[in-house]
C-alpha cells in the first residue's frame, strides 16, 4: 500500500482524570478540519473517548494514533495498563471493574467498550493481563449503519 | 423551543454563553452517567445533569450538544465555564432536582428525542 495518509498521535495523561478526553477532542477536531462528516466525526470521537477514559480509569494512561485512510479511519489506543482479563464479560453492557470513585464522576457504568463497539464499524482487543491492551477501531467512509 | 425559553421554565441562571439564547432545540436528555449519555442520546441539545465536572462539558461537546443544565443548585467551578465559552456551549444551572426539570420541560413540549436501541 503506498496510500498517502494522514496521522498523527496523542499521548494520553494517565494521571489526570480532568484532561481525559482532550485527545479525542482534538481529534474531532482535525477530523472536521479534514471535511470529513459530521456524523463519522462524532462516531470516531465517542469511541475514541470512551476508549480514553477507560485508559485513564484503568491503565494509567498510552498513546492514541489516529490515521486517516482515503475510505477508512483507524484509531489505535494502546497502554501497558493491568490488561482485560476476560473480554467477553467486559463486553457485557453494565458490567464494570470501576470504583465507585469513577462512577462519582460519572463514568464507570459498564458501557465503554460496548459503546466503542457500537459506534465503531470494527473493533480488536488485543489484550494481555500485567502487560497492557491495545485497542483497534476502524471507522469506514459512508458507513452510516451505525447512526449517531 | 429556544434556549430562553428552557431557560426561562426552570428559572435557571445563565452563566457561560448566554449570547446563544436564542438557539432553537428539539429534545433533551437527563442523565448523571455520562456513558450512559454517550450510549443512549441521539440528536439532543441540551444534557440536563447533576453531576459537575469537566467531563460533562466534554461529553456535551463529542454530541454536539448545545447547551448544559446543572441542576439541583450544583455550580460549575471557573474551569467548566471557560470550557464551555471556548466551546460556545452554554451553561445554566437551576436549584430544581432532575425529576422536576425535566418534568417541566416536557410538559412544555420539550420531547425525549429520539433514543438509540
Amino acid at each position: 500500500m503506498d496510500e498517502n495518509t494522514i496521522k498523527w498521535s496523542i499521548d494520553v495523561d494517565g494521571c489526570n482524570f480532568d484532561t481525559a478526553g482532550v485527545a479525542s477532542q482534538s481529534t474531532k477536531f482535525k477530523l472536521k478540519q479534514l471535511g470529513l462528516d459530521n456524523e463519522l466525526s462524532r462516531r470516531v470521537a465517542i469511541a475514541m473517548y470512551e476508549g480514553e477514559i477507560n485508559m485513564v480509569i484503568h491503565a494509567n494512561g498510552g498513546v492514541a494514533e489516529v490515521e486517516v485512510f482515503s475510505d477508512k479511519i483507524m484509531v489505535v489506543l494502546k497502554d501497558t495498563g493491568k490488561g482485560i482479563a476476560d473480554i467477553s464479560l467486559a463486553m457485557q453492557e453494565g458490567y464494570s471493574t470501576a470504583t465507585e470513585d469513577i462512577r462519582d464522576l460519572g463514568f464507570g457504568a459498564g458501557m465503554g467498550l460496548p459503546n466503542m463497539k457500537r459506534y465503531s464499524d470494527n473493533m480488536e482487543i488485543i489484550t494481555k493481563v500485567g502487560e497492557g491492551t491495545t485497542v483497534i477501531m476502524t471507522f469506514y467512509m459512508g458507513n452510516q449503519s451505525q447512526q449517531t | 423551543m429556544k434556549i430562553s425559553e428552557v431557560q426561562e421554565i426552570l428559572g435557571a441562571q445563565i452563566v457561560a454563553c448566554a449570547e446563544n439564547v436564542d438557539v432553537e432545540i428539539k429534545s433533551a436528555c437527563g442523565c448523571d452517567m455520562m456513558s450512559d449519555v454517550l450510549a443512549f442520546v441521539k440528536d439532543q441539545s441540551i444534557l440536563i445533569t447533576g453531576l459537575v465536572n469537566p467531563q460533562v462539558i466534554r461529553t456535551a461537546l463529542m454530541m454536539d450538544m448545545k447547551c448544559v443544565v446543572f441542576v439541583r443548585g450544583k455550580k460549575p467551578d471557573e474551569k467548566i465555564i471557560q470550557m464551555a465559552q471556548e466551546h460556545g456551549i452554554i451553561i445554566m444551572t437551576s436549584d430544581l432536582r432532575m425529576y422536576e426539570a425535566c418534568g417541566l420541560l416536557y410538559s412544555h413540549g420539550l420531547q425525549a428525542g429520539g433514543l438509540k436501541g
